[in-house]
């Protein structure tokens, strides 16, 4: 089987200083990869780097695209990538302020990717983001309020929805629970592994709450200092950790 | 020794006017594409059109015949400051009368008259930037530009619609030229717009305080966004001109008396006066 992402030698240096260095894997169709680390071990600039949001100094990030197959999305002219970050690729922020239009209502935030590919009929696209607020849990009557007067949790699957109506293939997520209250958080985890499972998405996680990944991830990337330290199936990775650094990241967790 | 001789030709001097006429060269090349341009200091206020005066100065000749429009008239503070602007420093025949205008500059309107290839039209442009309601940095705006992403002028009118259950922008409404670059036509009615394709006249738009400066060649193609199920419509008041009787121009609501009588007279006065003239009189005519 052709993976859907294969990242090759992804090195990202801040002038002497190693965002990451030297990452390599596979992610094929309907998995979830979980990232994860302690704070400034360089996920969210892999995560960047994969996203075409950075520019990494080596490395190649091939997708299989739709029309022409396994691409180096590092190397393809920019509007290609552009497109493909409104098409395939998703990318849901932790703020959820920085992936939402704070003045835009919620139908058009939801809208906006319909529209970024040529819809044209406002019936449909209001039709199709009220669908999707449903689908996140959020009261279709809400669809012409602004992100500004929800919650936390609402912005967060108001994000979601947003990324999700043109059914991408692959999401990229930072910390996507961070920075909400436990009961909140617990219900857009299972909000997502819903998603990930009906859409048969694949995904990649950037987190450092284990839990997350417990729940979300097929495997499993541990990160220390810009590199992984460790790599296998979530359980295998969690219940039974061979690196120094993931035992001792494991078992901190355990202790909270 | 007349006035005119104080100052150069257009009161700039000649290597501004190259550099300004370098843009306009640039900008009818790319139809609607916004170039960049060293606006320079006018002696009188952003807000008075410093962008359109340096392009109309960048333009006429000493034959030239120039009309300036400040909402469809020719008479207020506005165009006759830079009507008088441009008979001191050119010494320029003026008019009123847009069929004898050489160079028109326009705040707000399209003469309701169909211009002629010998004719040149000049915006004055305040906001150049269509993007810039949803998207305040200049970076990714220039970005949506150079790669035709366009899905964001579709998101401010969805929400005119699920705000006013229609498109509600009236002014400055955008268009899409030749297919390619989205442009704002400066805060024109949406009634003007069906004007601004397919026109034989010259289109040059200044903005002064943005520096930049766009144009539409003769017989651009410019369509105005919209939606299937929601489209364009140019759109006036129901009424025929109270003064000329017009039922297909731009019309203007004037308040007559304390009472709260009101008219609907031609925002384009030298049109409505033409046809007065002709003998069309309308109901509220003397
Ligand atoms: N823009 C930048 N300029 C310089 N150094 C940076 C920049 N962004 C990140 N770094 C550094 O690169 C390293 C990796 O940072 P990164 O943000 O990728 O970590 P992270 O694992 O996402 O951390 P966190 O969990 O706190 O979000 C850190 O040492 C950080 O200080
Ligand atoms: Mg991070
Ligand atoms: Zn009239």
């Amino acid at each position: 089987m052709t993976p859907l992402l294969s990242v090759q030698g992804i090195t990202k240096r801040y002038g002497a200083h190693i965002g990451c260095a030297d990452v390599s894997f596979d992610l094929y169709p309907g998995e979830v990869m979980g990232i994860v680390g302690e704070s400034g071990s360089g996920k969210s600039t892999l995560l960047n780097c994969m996203a075409g949001h950075l520019a990494p100094d080596t490395g190649q990030v091939v997708f299989d695209t739709r029309a022409d197959g396994p691409k180096d999305t590092i190397t393809m002219s920019e509007p290609e990538r552009r497109m493909l970050g409104r098409t395939d690729w998703a990318f849901v922020h932790q703020h959820a302020r920085d992936g939402l239009r704070m003045g835009v209502s919620a139908g058009g935030n939801v809208g906006e990717r319909l529209m970024a590919v040529g819809e044209r009929h406002y019936g449909d696209i209001r039709g199709k983001a009220t669908d999707w607020l449903e689908r996140v849990e959020i009261d279709a009557g809400r669809v012409d309020d602004r992100p500004t007067t929800f919650s936390g949790g609402m912005q967060q699957r108001l994000q979601i929805a947003r990324n999700l109506v043109t059914g991408p293939r692959l999401v990229f997520m930072d910390e996507p629970t961070g920075g909400l209250d436990v009961s909140v958080q617990a219900r857009l985890l299972d909000l997502l592994r819903g998603l990930v499972r009906d859409m048969g998405l694949s995904a990649i996680i950037v987190t450092h709450d284990l839990a997350v990944v417990r729940l979300l991830a097929d495997r499993l990337m541990v990160m220390k200092s810009g590199r992984v330290v460790e790599a296998g199936l979530t359980d295998q990775v969690l219940d039974d950790p061979q690196h120094a650094y993931s035992q001792l990241l494991v078992s901190s967790v355990l202790q909270v | 020794m007349t006035e005119a001789s104080e100052y150069n030709f257009a009161y700039l001097d000649e290597q501004t006017k190259r550099m300004i006429r370098r843009a306009i060269l640039k900008g009818l090349a790319i139809p609607g594409y916004q170039v960049p341009f060293a606006s320079r200091e006018m002696p009188m206020p952003y807000g008075w059109g410093t962008g359109g005066v340096q392009v109309s100065a960048a333009v006429l000749t000493p034959d030239d015949t120039f009309k300036v429009i400040d909402q469809g008239a020719d008479d207020t503070t506005n165009a006759v400051s830079i009507r008088s602007f441009f008979e001191r420093t050119a010494g320029v025949e003026t008019t009123t009368a847009t069929s004898e205008a050489s160079v028109i500059q326009t705040r707000h309107r399209i003469p309701e008259e169909p211009l002629t290839e010998d004719q040149i039209l000049v915006y004055q442009v305040p906001i150049p930037e269509p993007l810039r309601f949803l998207e305040p940095r200049e970076s990714e705006t220039r970005k949506m530009h150079s790669l035709e992403e366009y899905g964001l002028m579709h998101v401010k009118l969805y929400e005119d619609i699920s705000r006013h259950g229609h498109i509600a922008t009236s002014y400055a409404y955008p268009v899409k030229v030749e297919g390619s670059y989205v442009m704002d036509p400066s805060p024109i009615p949406k009634f003007d717009n069906p004007k601004l394709g397919d026109m034989a006249a010259i289109q040059l738009f200044g903005a002064g305080r943005e520096q930049r400066i766009y144009a539409l060649p003769p017989y651009t193609q410019v369509a105005s966004l919209d939606f299937e199920d929601h489209p364009f419509e140019a759109s006036k008041a129901d009424h025929p001109c109270g003064l000329c009787d017009a039922t297909d121009s731009y019309l203007d609501e004037v308040i007559m008396d304390d009472q709260g009588g009101r008219m609907f007279v031609c925002s384009d006065t030298d049109y409505c006066e033409a046809r007065r003239a002709a003998g069309h009189k309308g109901k509220d005519a003397a």
